[in-house]
């Protein structure tokens, strides 16, 4: 009998092994240069972005992934310092306003082109603006136009001619805008994104202006007037910008171009900035912050964030009805403890819904961890020692880090109330709906302000307000949110009077704030003038890399 | 053999259909709407966005004009990337996940294939325990634990791979083909083993070796095209399997392939997407279950006569 021959000399092994390793290694063929190095040999950043943006219409865009393509490829009025905050000019060189507050007017580069070359002037905005306000649009952020005279009123149709609405382009290169109140944070909401102007004819040419989801912000048909322009978006792989040599500034501007990726998931961007291929990360996942804290790593940047974690409580529902039951809840969280070992990740607890030092405010000290007087309260209530507390509920979606900060609070109310609260995960989508229809009893939220004042945190909860979803009204506090601030003769006046308003919101407490965010990314060391700020915003008109091949 | 297949084409239409009903009722019955957000949507853009995507008709009247469009190649445009159309994005990541699913393909018979025959060769030794052993870890290990596994120790430990991406860095396809192989190669070993196991125990396979060929010849020749039926009725499904179940794979190393589209387009409450991403897939897995039907019939003679006759 002849000796078998071995399987890995068969022509079957030979065939499959070779289409194999020829398949998975020749179709990828190239250099091995990291992202990173030939991106700072290049000045090309790569930018770990999120989600995959689902438009680039800044008035059609929701969100912090699409603000930052957004932001790279266009530019309002007005910019802010990345570190201060203050304004600084963007397209418009100048402004003025008047004594009153209420009238801006604004002078525009002469020199401010699209990228397609054509002249940029004050007619774009108003025209833009114009378009922001079709309701068939579906701007969610057509409120921020709102302080503008008659904006509103057009925009829900009251109105219907927009020269009564108060923006008018004076001449090529002067735009007028005349506001219903003073608006101290005007000239803040011209830098975000949903008051940039966009081109006419571009718009113009893929459909109506009011038509949502045209193909003018697409690869190849995109004009713009940012530092950078739109060279290529494959969906889901890459967005890649490159300088803009039409940009009024463009000697400034240090970056040739930016890659933004979507990283949508924490623990692979992490990853992939390890190994190399990308400059900075849009996130750092929880577990990791404390290697890189013990590691002394420089690269985690863990930066204050301008947002608001907290619960929200059902106040329709009997038993959270009276208020004594929601500050003994309130007062029985342990926020040092919370933040310290559980989210240990530099949050700072919150005892307001306003973070602190948001425009120089600094909202009242309302709540306190203080387990003895809230037990005191719930008995008052009712329940002495927790006893015949109704069943309790704390939604939320399903998220690991929601369910850790719930299981800790079950475990604070159960230790010093003695009551049992249960937890209940939604799907995200589903937790929506839960809570916009007012079927939960305590629910998980947060608040990420859209710019830099308390009023950003406080009008969310006017009666019948699409954000409040609590069913806590009261009346005064909607006067002297929409009423009263908004005719305040001082800056110090209106902070006054916000702090009366978030005086109110605490002593009711229809919601138990528990920290304040903290943005967390890791971040290259060739990457410079990266500048920390509480909006999280970076200005890519500014960084440059330095890498060690420079 | 033409009318075999013409007659599984004629079964997959209320196949088809049935998967269009029923996934239009179940997206439809979803709580949470594609236009619900974190932010309130105040009524008017509501009203705005319901029209544009004919969402403010009968539930009826969207279901008969979403059937028109599918009969027209047109699975409509997607709810969350506006001015998208689903055809368009199912296009973007099909070419990705399909070159992901055929190196998968490839990695899971190489391994399979080698591992089953070889266990086969020697039944209840070690030859064989060896690679069944390696074979059941291989199922039960899932492509989430063994996909960062392999990017700790190939990626960052060794620096030898690349971690993610598709195509952008060399050697970036050789994980995730890996990783979403493997299970697949588990089950294509027992599948083989077992189809050797029966053939060899044949008639014509004790006269071949009665003969005096050699065992190669014998394994090579005779025995592997019977033995390896079973494998190629599994590969029409599996291919299908692959495409459809790449989620976690394109998730893990980053790549933009279409399983990522159809599980991001459930959470995001995307009624065309998931609509069109199902219908595809359906009818990808009807159109490879019918050809490795029709291979295993060409493969087969006794299959073959059987069609034969049920066609005369």
């Amino acid at each position: 009998m002849k000796q078998r021959q071995p399987i890995s000399k068969s022509p079957l092994f030979s065939t499959l092994a070779m289409t194999l390793i020829m398949s998975l290694l020749l179709s990828s063929c190239g250099s091995s240069e990291s992202n990173v190095e030939s991106g700072n040999r290049t000045g090309t950043l790569h930018w770990g972005n999120g989600t995959e943006p689902q438009s680039l219409d800044p008035h059609i865009a929701t969100g912090v992934p699409e603000h930052h393509v957004i932001t790279s490829l266009m530019e309002g009025l007005v910019r802010k310092d990345s570190k201060t905050l203050a304004p600084k000019p963007g397209v418009a060189e100048s402004w003025t306003v008047s004594e009153d507050g209420r009238v801006y007017t604004f002078k525009l580069r002469e020199n401010a082109r699209w990228s397609n070359g054509d002249v940029h002037n004050a007619h774009d905005f108003a025209w833009s603006w114009w378009r922001a306000l079709q309701p068939a649009l579906g701007n969610l952020y057509a409120y921020m136009y709102f302080p503008i005279a008659n904006a509103q009123k057009y925009y829900q149709g009251e109105i219907t001619d927009f020269n009564e609405v108060g923006v008018k382009a004076l001449d090529d290169l002067t735009l007028q805008v005349t506001l219903a109140n003073p608006t101290p944070y005007f000239l803040q909401l011209l830098d975000h994104y949903s008051m940039f102007p966009v081109h006419q004819a571009t718009v113009e040419k893929f459909g109506r202006a009011d038509e949502r989801g045209t193909r003018w912000t697409y690869e190849g048909n995109l004009v713009a007037n940012g530092a950078f322009k739109l060279q290529s978006w494959e969906i889901n792989r890459a967005i890649v910008v490159v300088r803009n040599t039409f940009y009024h500034s463009n000697d400034s501007v240090k970056l040739n171009s930016i890659v933004f990726y979507p990283t949508e998931n924490v623990t692979t961007e992490e990853r992939m900035f390890r190994a190399g291929q990308l400059h900075y990360t849009n996130d750092v996942p929880i577990d990791k912050v404390a290697t890189y804290r013990a590691d002394n790593n420089k690269a985690l940047k863990v930066t204050p964030y301008l947002g608001t974690y907290f619960y929200r409580i059902n106040v329709n529902v009997p038993h959270l009805q009276d208020k004594q039951v929601r500050r003994a809840l309130g007062m029985t969280i342990d926020r040092e403890q919370l933040t310290e070992h559980v989210l240990k990740a530099g949050q700072i607890p919150a005892y307001a819904m306003t973070p602190p030092n948001t425009r120089g405010y600094y909202p009242p000290v309302g709540l306190s961890f203080n387990p003895e007087a809230a037990r005191k309260l719930l008995a008052d209530a009712g329940y002495p020692n927790g006893e015949g507390f109704p069943s309790t509920e704390i939604l939320y979606n399903t998220n690991e880090g929601h369910r850790k900060v719930a299981v800790a609070i079950q475990q604070m109310w159960r230790e010093h109330l003695n009551i049992d609260v249960k937890l209940l995960n939604q799907e995200w989508k589903v937790y929506l709906d839960s809570e916009s229809n007012g079927d939960y009893q305590i629910s998980r939220a947060g608040w990420i302000g859209d710019y830099v004042d308390p009023n950003n945190f406080l009008d969310m909860f006017i009666c019948n307000g699409g954000n409040n979803r609590t069913g806590w009204c009261n009346e005064e506090y909607d006067r002297l949110v929409l009423e009263v601030a908004p005719r305040a003769k001082t800056h110090e006046e209106r902070l006054a009077i916000f702090g009366q308003a978030e005086q109110m919101l605490m002593d009711d407490l229809p919601v138990l704030p528990i920290y304040t965010y903290t943005s967390k990314h890791l971040v290259n060391p060739a990457v410079k003038n990266l500048v920390d700020n509480i909006l999280d915003q970076p200005s890519y008109t500014e960084i440059y890399l330095q890498g060690e091949s420079n | 053999m033409f009318k075999f297949a013409l007659g599984r084409l004629l079964q997959a239409i209320p196949v088809l259909l049935v998967v269009i009903t029923m996934t239009f009722m179940l997206v439809h019955s979803a709580p949470g709407g594609p236009f619900s957000a974190d932010k309130a949507v105040p009524a008017e853009v509501l009203i705005a966005l319901e029209a544009q995507y004919n969402l403010d008709q009968p539930l009826w009247q969207q279901y008969i004009s979403y059937l028109s469009d599918v009969l027209h190649g047109d699975f409509g445009p997607s709810f969350k990337y506006p001015g998208r159309s689903v055809n368009e994005l199912i296009y973007s990541g099909l070419g990705t996940t399909a070159e992901l699913g055929f190196y998968a393909m490839l990695v899971a018979i190489f391994i399979g294939v080698i591992a089953g025959v070889t266990a086969s060769m020697r039944p209840n030794t070690m030859q064989d325990y060896i690679p069944m052993t390696a074979a059941m870890i291989g199922i039960c290990m899932p492509s989430f634990l063994l996909g960062p596994l392999m990017v700790l120790v190939f990626g960052i430990h060794l620096e030898w791979l690349p971690i993610s991406g598709w195509g952008d860095i060399p050697g970036d396809k050789i994980m995730p083909a890996i990783t979403l192989g493997t299970g697949y190669a588990a089950y294509i070993a027992r599948l083989s083993r077992g189809g050797m196991l029966e053939v060899l125990s044949q008639d014509y396979i004790r006269t071949a070796r009665a003969k005096g060929l050699s065992e190669f010849l014998v394994v090579g020749k005779h025995a592997l095209r019977g033995g390896l039926i079973p494998v190629i009725a599994f590969l029409g499904p599996a291919f299908a399997g692959l495409l459809g179940g790449s989620f976690v794979v394109e998730t893990i190393f980053n790549i933009p392939g279409l399983g990522r589209f159809y599980v991001q387009a459930a959470f995001n409450r995307d009624y065309t997407m998931i609509l069109g991403t199902t219908v595809f897939f359906a009818t990808l897995i009807i159109l490879f279950n019918l050809l490795s039907d029709m291979l295993a019939i060409w493969l087969n003679p006794k299959l073959r006569q059987q069609v034969r006759g049920e066609s005369s």
